[in-house]
Formats: structure tokens, C-alpha cells, sequence
């Protein structure tokens, strides 16, 4: 369940690393019920967009708005309605399945483990809730980081490269997911190098090196 | 529905907690540290007890000091290397109260942890029975700014490699009043005078730091993130 | 009034006033510097307790007033920097540590020099020299803060936040290590004291002080132009400049 989306404005950032101009001007808008997925190859800045996007990281020019406000005036707000899904699966190997989501979904909202469970069976990974993440294949705790988007209930996802490590069956999951989310009036930014083909129309942006 | 402070504050407690206890073999390090650095002192100088118990505070403090800081560069370096320092980033909550959380959490399991051993090594110095209650208060005052201290450092260093030295390094000269009170505190304890003014400067100085010391680690962490 | 202030953020115009005021602030500090070493170093009486060896007061303690001056401005420029994201302050910061190192390494050797008459020794732990010591590694730890970054822009925001905590902690410091000495006087005084100052050795002393603090700034100038090229290379207006 998601839910729904105010309006995200990227507009005209600028990010340098060092001397390398990494981001030079990108703009886009993503409504409600939409998905953009950025394309481009290795080294254009695809992962800079999205940590701008997620506020992570702030450009040297250029804004980001959510819902007409700056992100850095919301905060709070913006976090919580966001879930940032980085291209390392970001769990605790040390922890099982079900505490690494405790411990994250817990932050932003208070939940019981009987959903998180839910979640992790929504995401075909049940039976790696109690198991620490250290013995999990790579394809497992791919899942395991999508069972956390899942139970976040967030309106806006910002995944990179969500697809890696899945199997037919788990990056068809994935597509699910994401129609399921628009449909409930999210919205997402995707960045994959390869084609994400949803029943919603997907929107590309293309960072050009 | 969104959770209050306090509920993430005891949430983040439980994760720092949960996650310390799955590796007690890196929880005991320090305190081994501590006490091998301590038994250097007698083999490099003389194990006449009567010498021992001169220069027993300083080693105490050193000691204890240079434990602290060997555990200090895991902060946040966990956390940045598998990425979930970003999700704690976004999580909701304010920064800060991540970074109190997680500082807290490594006092509990590392100067708490050394303040509880250290009868153990005072008896091995010659410290009297007597000097422990006060001992023990400064090395809590001590280790508890000691890790404000650290956090900062942490926070300035965790995407370096080989950052530990350096952190060392900048916490290092930051800790010398700490080190110059609780030092005095103990030495006073000992000879049975009383520690009270050597005290209430350092407890003075560990309320300033942990009043000040939060907003300045998490400034560091927000620009490691950047 | 805020305009000169924004101007000054401007990295051109600080590199053209800098090439200008270096010059004139060199040129007052080494009129300065030799008439106060003349004078104190040769034509000043004799101290009545300390004879001759006194006389390393007319450089140790400018000296150490420059060191803590020069960590305060880094302090004030890092500050700028942070609240404002203004980058010339980052430039500024990072000309300014090396300075300040320098003279507290000058503080340090000279009060060494200063102590073997006095105590019979090249070093004892008076406040002031242990003082001065820990700002030598509060120095350090900027410098290297900033050098261990591999990313410039983020190693001006690390040494500067830690240049801020440092100045924080810096009366804190001093005021334990004087506690410190205060508890563990030895037979003999051990503080580098200065003797009562009369007119005829005050007026050097001051000369030196001004001297030092225009030779800080002149020398600031010079590096503050370095710092300012290096950050702004790929800036259009440096390719201007540098062929000019």
C-alpha cells in the first residue's frame, strides 16, 4: 500500500565532484502516478541525481522541490514519504531480515513485526525473516530490500538499479510492484541501465556523458 | 503514525545494542586493550608497588584513553561501508538524534565497559580500595566526554582509509583537559585528599561537550555524506 | 555595506587586492621587524633578573600572540565558509594554517632557546610551552584533515568544522594546562615570565608585535593568491590572469 505523491521538482542542478562537472543542469518532474527511469552510461551521474533527489546530497545550483516546498524547508516530511533504495542492498549482516526492517521502517513509522513479516512474504523472502543476512544469497537480500520499500508505504521511491541480482521471477515481482505502486498514486525514479517495461507508461530521462 | 524522538531514540539504542552484542568478541577488545596497555608500564619502568602507585593515575588515564579511542573509528564506519548510514539519513529523523543514539550506545559497551574493569587494573597498579569510588566517577565523567570527543572525530574521518590514525590524532590534543583533570581527581583520591575541585571541572567540561559536541559530530556526518 | 562584503567573496577581486596591499604590508612589517630587533636585541637595557637572555622575548612572545591570532582568523574564516558557502573563506583558512603553524613552531624553538639559560634545560613543561605545543597539534590535525581528502571541497568543510571545535576548545586547553602547572610547582619558577616592562623595552616589543602581525598579513596575501589559483583553475577569469 502507497501512498500518494505530491509533485517532485528537480530544477536545472548542478553537482561537481572535484573537478569533474557530474550533473550540468538536469531538470525534471515527476507527478503523482508517474515513473521516470533514468538512463545514461556509466559515470553520467545517475546515482548523483538520485542522492540529489533524496536530499542526500545538496547541488551547488539548482533546487529540489516536494509539493511546491524546498526539501530543505520539509524535511521531516519529505523523508518520511520517500523510500531511497541504493544500489548496495544497506543491510546489516549481522542482523536477520525481519530486525534490519524493524530497525529501518520502525524509524519512520511505528509498525508491528506481524507486517513486517507480511511484507518479507509479499516479497517471497518469508523464510529469510529470522536468518542473518550474512548467510543470504544476493538475490535474497535484493528482496529483502524490497520487502523494506514495501512496508515503508512510501509515496516516492528512489531506486537504483533495483533490478540487480534478481532472478526472472524476482525482477517480475519488481515490475509488479511498481504498477501496483502508480496505480495506488505513488510515483518513482528509477535508474537501471537496462529496459523497464511496466503496464504504465514510463518516462526516460537520458543523462548524456 | 510517524514515530516521536524518544521512541526512535530507544529504537536506535536497541539497533546500536542489538548490533554490539552480535560481535562480543569486538565488544572485549578495548577492555583487553586496556588491560595489556596497562601491564606495558610495570615491565617498561619497575614493578615496585610503591612506584606503581605514584604514577598509577596517569597510567590509568592513558590507558584507559587510548582504549577508548581504538573503538571509536567503528561509529560510523559500519554503518557507511554497507550503506545503511544512508538509510538512517533518511530515515525521518533528524540526524542528531542518530548520532546521539549511536554515541551513547558505544559509551555503554566501551567506557562504561572500562569503567566497570577498572578495579582490575587499579589493583594491579596499587591503587587503595579507598581511591576506586572516586577513580571510577572520573573515569565515567572522563570516558563519557572522551566519546563525544571520539564522535566528532569519527565523523570527520569515517570515509578516509586508514582514518583511524587520524582521528586519533585530532581527538588526541581535544582530550588533553580531560585527561589533566580526571588524572588529578584520581591522584588526589589516592593520597586521600579530596578530589572535589579536580571533580566538578571535569564534570563541567563532560556537560559542556555533550551539550555541544552532538551538533558538531552530526555537521561532520552531514558533510561525510555530502 | 554588504556589497564590500559580497566583493570580497568574489575569488578575482580578492586575488587583485591581495597583489596589491602584500607589497606595502611587507615592506611596513620589515621596517618594523628591523627596528625592533635593533632595538631590542642591541640597544635595550639589560633585564636586572634575567641579563641578556631575556631579549628572546622580542620574538617568542609576538610569536605567540600571532599563533593564537592566526588560529582565531582561521577559526573566523572557517566559520564564514560553513554559514555562508562562501568559497573564498575555505581559501582563506587554508592559507592561514601553515602561518599559524609556522609561528607557533617559531613560539616553540624560541622559548626552548629562551629556557636553557633560565632552567639549565632545552625543555620543561611551562604552561605557555605546553600551550603552545597542543595548538601545534591542533594545527596539524587541520592540515592533515584537509590533506586526507580526496575531494577538496569536502576537506575545506572537514578542516573546517574541526578548526571551529578546535578554537572552542582552545581557552579550555589553556586554562586546564595552566591548572595543571599551577599544581606541580617545583622548586624553582618555571614560568617564562615577563620582566617588568619599562618605556625603553616596551616600544620594541610593540614594534615587533605590529611588525609580525603586517608580516602575517603580507605573507596571508601571497598564499591567500596561491589558494585562490588552485581552487579556481578551471575558472575562466584564472586563464585571464595567469597569462596576463
Amino acid at each position: 500500500m502507497s501512498a500518494h505523491s505530491k509533485r517532485l521538482d528537480v530544477d536545472q542542478v548542478h553537482v561537481f565532484r572535484g573537478d569533474r562537472h557530474v550533473l550540468q543542469g538536469v531538470s525534471l518532474k515527476l507527478e503523482a502516478g508517474e515513473i521516470v527511469h533514468v538512463r545514461g552510461p556509466n559515470g553520467t551521474g545517475k546515482t548523483t541525481l538520485l542522492r540529489v533527489a533524496s536530499g542526500l546530497l545538496r547541488p551547488e545550483q539548482g533546487s529540489v522541490r516536494w509539493g511546491g516546498r524546498a526539501i530543505g524547508e520539509v524535511r521531516a516530511e519529505y523523508q518520511a514519504a520517500l523510500a531511497y533504495a541504493s544500489h548496495e542492498p544497506a543491510l546489516k549482516s549481522d542482523l536477520t531480515g525481519l530486525e534490519n526492517l524493524r530497525f529501518t521502517v520502525g524509524l519512520k513509522r511505528s509498525v508491528a513485526d506481524a507486517e513486517l513479516r507480511e511484507a518479507l512474504e509479499q516479497a517471497g523472502v518469508a523464510g529469510c525473516a529470522d536468518l542473518p543476512v550474512r548467510v543470504l544469497s544476493a538475490g535474497q537480500r535484493r528482496r529483502v530490500t524490497m520487502a523494506r520499500i514495501l512496508a515503508m508505504r512510501a509515496a516516492l521511491w528512489l531506486l537504483d538499479e533495483p533490478f540487480t541480482n534478481l532472478d526472472t521471477v524476482g525482477g517480475q515481482l519488481l515490475t509488479q510492484m511498481l504498477d501496483e505502486h502508480l496505480r495506488q498514486g505513488g510515483s518513482a525514479l528509477v535508474v537501471a541501465h537496462q529496459a523497464v517495461t511496466l503496464k504504465a507508461s514510463v518516462r526516460p530521462l537520458d543523462l548524456a556523458a | 503514525m510517524s514515530i516521536g524522538t524518544g521512541a526512535a531514540l530507544s529504537l536506535l539504542l536497541r539497533r546500536e545494542l542489538c548490533l554490539s552484542f552480535r560481535r562480543p568478541d569486538q565488544l572485549l577488545q578495548p577492555l583487553v586493550f586496556f588491560l595489556i596497555v596497562t601491564t606495558l608500564f610495570p615491565l617498561a619502568l619497575s614493578p615496585e608497588l610503591t612506584l606503581l602507585r605514584e604514577m598509577s593515575p596517569g597510567v590509568l588515564w592513558v590507558a584507559a584513553l587510548l582504549a577508548s579511542l581504538l573503538s571509536m573509528d567503528g561509529l560510523f564506519r559500519g554503518d557507511a561501508e554497507d550503506g545503511t548510514l544512508e538509510q538512517l539519513a533518511l530515515s525521518g529523523q533528524s540526524l542528531g538524534v542518530v548520532v546521539v543514539a549511536k554515541t551513547f550506545a558505544h559509551w555503554l559497551v566501551s567506557g562504561a565497559a572500562l569503567v566497570l574493569v577498572s578495579p582490575l587494573v587499579a589493583t594491579a597498579l596499587a591503587i587503595p580500595v579507598e581511591a576506586f569510588p572516586i577513580m571510577m566517577l572520573s573515569l565515567a565523567l572522563g570516558t563519557l566526554t572522551l566519546s563525544w570527543l571520539g564522535a566528532i572525530g569519527a565523523g570527520l574521518t569515517v570515509g578516509l582509509r586508514r582514518g583511524s590514525v587520524l582521528l586519533s590524532l585530532i581527538v588526541l590534543p581535544l582530550a588533553m583537559p580531560l585527561l589533566i583533570f580526571g588524572a588529578n581527581a584520581t591522584d588526589r583520591a589516592i593520597g586521600g585528599e579530596s578530589a572535589a575541585g579536580a571533580l566538578y571541572f571535569l564534570a563541567a567540561l563532560c556537560v559542556f561537550t555533550s551539550s555541544l559536541a552532538p551538533l558538531a559530530a552530526t555537521a561532520a556526518l552531514r558533510i561525510t555524506l555530502e | 555595506m554588504w556589497t564590500w562584503f559580497y566583493r570580497l567573496a568574489s575569488p578575482p577581486y580578492v586575488y587583485r587586492i591581495a597583489a596589491a596591499f602584500a607589497p606595502w604590508l611587507l615592506g611596513v612589517a620589515g621596517a618594523l621587524i628591523v627596528y625592533g630587533l635593533i632595538d631590542g636585541l642591541a640597544f635595550a637595557p639589560r633585564d636586572y633578573q634575567q641579563g641578556d637572555a631575556f631579549r628572546i622575548i622580542y620574538v617568542h612572545v609576538p610569536a605567540s600572540s600571532l599563533s593564537v591570532m592566526a588560529y582565531t582568523l582561521m577559526a573566523v574564516a572557517a566559520a564564514i565558509g560553513l554559514i555562508w558557502r562562501i568559497k573564498v573563506a575555505y581559501a582563506v583558512a587554508a592559507a592561514v594554517a601553515p602561518i599559524g603553524a609556522s609561528f607557533t613552531l617559531l613560539t616553540l624553538v624560541t622559548g626552548s632557546l629562551w629556557g636553557k639559560p633560565m632552567w639549565g634545560t632545552y625543555w620543561a613543561w611551562d604552561p605557555r610551552l605546553t600551550s603552545e605545543l597542543i595548538l601545534l597539534f591542533l594545527y596539524f590535525g587541520v592540515m592533515s584533515l584537509r590533506a586526507a581528502f580526496e575531494d577538496p571541497n569536502r576537506g575545506d568543510r572537514a578542516a573546517a568544522l574541526l578548526a571551529i571545535v578546535g578554537v572552542v576548545n582552545v581557552p579550555i586547553i589553556h586554562f586546564s594546562v595552566v591548572w595543571w602547572n599551577s599544581l606541580h610547582q617545583g622548586a624553582t619558577i618555571l614560568k617564562l615570565g615577563k620582566p617588568q616592562i619599562d618605556a625603553s623595552m616596551a616600544l620594541p616589543l610593540y614594534a615587533m608585535l605590529l611588525g609580525f602581525l603586517l608580516f602575517f598579513g603580507g605573507v596571508l596575501c601571497l598564499r591567500l593568491r596561491g589558494e585562490v589559483l588552485n581552487r579556481e583553475r578551471q575558472a575562466s577569469w584564472v586563464r585571464e590572469a595567469v597569462k596576463s
